[in-house]
């Protein structure tokens, strides 16, 4: 598989990405921001972690408005596959290819641990090696990690099983991790095509992490 | 011409700063205060003369770039 991953100023997970999907057997190539055209057959587009241009603004606001952008709107709308990982998820949803938004954590603070999340819907090809209510134990780090998404947009979320993972403890019940609705972690868009997340699977990859639970994750891309 | 932009939070939703400034006026004693709200202001210098074309050029920065509409509200002050 191809994948593509995009760098801005200031992301600073792409080679760790890079890192996991070659792990996993998967051709990277770290994409430019200044680029306008995304590698040739490029079948799966990661937006990795960081702080692009320094959340100036807010998280990802200046990120979907870079050169790179329409190129990712083209990807996006003819289908192809696009995973937003912590700032990749901001930058996704500030480009309105997701809905909701990001709003900074309730208790104010940079949250860096490790979160349990549970799987809610396997019905696409990132969460397809899992079951419902299956649990996962993923690195968390952001500062503005507490989704939003108002009443309606909650219904129709729910009503298209986009809500993917949410925040849980390790008995599986949903808990406030940063004061999202829900306790949203990840969702996907209607066609299943997007996916984000603020969670880190990229840095769930070996022993000596947290869990190897994010190679299951990213290896849903990969298996057929 | 200069072309002022205030951006809040929506109603209703957590403005996690002015949370805590609040807390921290009570903690001094300013126990009458019942809300703080958080704004950003952003100062425009812009080319245009005409009032009608800045405030629809501004609009249009604030739908696109300055303000994010699902959480943010922004005013338009034309100095």
């Amino acid at each position: 598989m191809k994948v593509a991953v995009l760098q801005f100023l200031c992301t600073n997970c792409e080679y760790d990405t890079q890192y996991a999907f070659e792990k996993l057997g998967a051709k990277v190539q770290i994409v430019w921001h200044q680029n306008t055209n995304l590698p040739q057959n490029t079948q799966l587009l990661v937006i990795a972690g960081g702080f692009s241009y320094g959340d100036c603004l807010r998280s990802g606001a200046i990120a979907k408005v870079s050169p790179i952008m329409k190129a990712v709107v083209n990807f996006a709308q003819q289908g192809g596959l696009i995973l937003g990982i912590c700032n990749g998820f901001q930058i996704l949803l500030e480009a309105g290819l997701l809905p909701g938004a990001m709003r900074h954590n309730d208790s104010l603070r940079f949250i860096s641990k490790p979160s349990t999340l549970k799987i809610i819907n396997n019905n696409n090809i990132f969460l397809k090696l899992f079951n419902p209510n299956d649990t996962v134990r993923i690195p968390c780090a952001h500062a503005e990690g507490n989704y939003y998404i108002n009443k309606t947009g909650l219904s129709s979320l729910k009503k298209n099983n986009q809500i993917l993972l949410t925040y849980c403890n390790e008995q599986g019940q949903e808990i406030n991790f940063n004061g999202s609705v829900q306790s949203i972690a990840g969702i996907c868009n209607a066609k299943r095509n997007i996916f984000g997340l603020m969670p880190h699977p990229e840095r769930a990859m070996d022993k000596f992490c947290v869990s190897c639970d994010g190679i299951k994750m990213l290896q849903g891309f990969l298996s057929k | 011409m200069k072309v002022e932009v205030q951006i809040t939070f929506k109603d209703g939703i957590l403005d996690p700063q002015g949370k805590v400034i609040k807390h921290s006026l009570h903690s001094l004693g300013f126990s009458s205060i019942k809300e703080v709200k958080i704004s950003k202001n952003i100062i425009l210098e812009l080319e245009e003369t005409n009032s009608q074309k800045a405030q629809s050029q501004v609009k249009s920065m604030c739908e696109k770039l300055l303000a994010n509409t699902v959480i943010e509200d922004y005013k338009i002050k034309l100095a």
